[in-house]
C-alpha cells in the first residue's frame, strides 16, 4: 500500500530534501521501515526503543496515531501520513 | 536577529501575563522565506503547567496546514518562563525541532518588568540573538 509521508524541515536531510515521499506498508511501523530502506537514519528519528520518539508527531491523515495504535496504527492506499516536531519544552 | 513589530511583542507579552503562572505558548506565522512575523496564532498549552508547555497535538496540524496552505512557516516559536530567567531550558532545547524559527522566551517572574529574548536553536546549540523591534 502506497502513502505519502510529508517530512519536515528538520529531516529533510535525510531525504535530499524532499517535503513530501512516497513509502508502502500496511502500518505506520511498516511505513517507517520502508522509509528508511530509502531514505537511511529516518527511523531512529521517529522511533525509539519500540515506540514513536516523543519528540515528534505523527499523523494519519487527520488523526494523531497516538490515539490509533501507534506503529500499529493501519494506513490504506493514498493515505497522508504527516510527520511534525513536537512543539514542547519546560 | 529578530526584526519584530511593536503590537507581536505586546501581543506575546499579554498571552504570557494572561496564562501566569501557567507556561503560555504560540507562534507567529511569516511568508514563506521572509524571515518576517506576521500572523499572530495564539496556542492552546496541552499540559496548563507552570514548568512545562507542549502544544495540542491536533491544533498544532490544523495550524501547520494553514501555514503550508498560505505559503508561510513558523517565524516566532514563543513561550514563557513564569518563575525562571527567560533562557530555554534543557527540555526547549532538546524538543526544539524548527531550525529556521526564532525561540522566543517571555519571563513573567517579575510582576512588573517582563523579560523578552530571542534564541536560534540547532541541534543542540543554543545561540541568543539581538531583538529589534520596530514601531507598527
Amino acid at each position: 500500500m502506497a502513502v505519502t509521508v510529508s517530512i519536515p524541515t528538520i529531516l529533510r536531510t535525510h531525504t535530499g530534501g524532499e517535503k513530501s515521499v512516497s513509502a508502502n506498508g500496511a502500518t505506520l511501523a511498516e511505513v517507517i521501515d520502508d522509509l528508511e530502506n530509502n531514505h537511511g537514519g529516518l527511523k531512529a528519528r521517529l522511533v525509539k526503543e519500540g515506540a514513536l520518539h516523543r519528540f515528534v508527531n505523527v499523523y494519519v491523515n487527520d488523526e494523531d496515531v497516538r490515539f490509533a495504535g501507534g506503529l500499529d496504527a493501519q494506513v490504506k492506499d493514498g493515505d497522508n501520513v504527516t510527520i511534525l516536531p513536537a512543539v514542547a519544552g519546560g | 536577529m529578530l526584526v519584530i513589530r511593536r503590537d507581536l511583542v505586546d501581543a506575546m507579552v499579554a498571552h504570557a501575563r494572561r496564562d501566569h503562572p501557567d507556561e503560555a505558548c504560540g507562534v507567529i506565522a511569516g511568508p514563506y522565506g521572509s524571515d518576517r512575523p506576521e500572523r499572530f496564532i495564539e496556542m492552546e498549552n496541552a499540559e496548563r503547567s507552570p514548568t512545562f508547555y507542549r502544544f495540542d497535538a491536533a491544533e498544532q496540524l490544523k495550524v501547520w496546514r494553514e501555514m503550508d496552505a498560505n505559503d508561510e512557516v513558523p517565524v516566532v516559536i514563543y513561550h514563557s518562563h513564569t518563575a525562571t530567567e527567560a533562557y530555554p531550558s534543557r527540555t526547549d532545547i532538546s524538543f526544539a525541532g524548527e531550525p529556521d524559527a526564532h525561540y522566543v522566551l517571555v519571563s513573567t517572574r517579575d510582576p512588573i518588568e517582563h523579560e523578552l529574548r530571542s534564541y536560534r536553536i540547532v541541534d543542540g546549540v543554543v545561540t541568543e540573538e539581538p531583538v529589534k523591534i520596530i514601531e507598527s
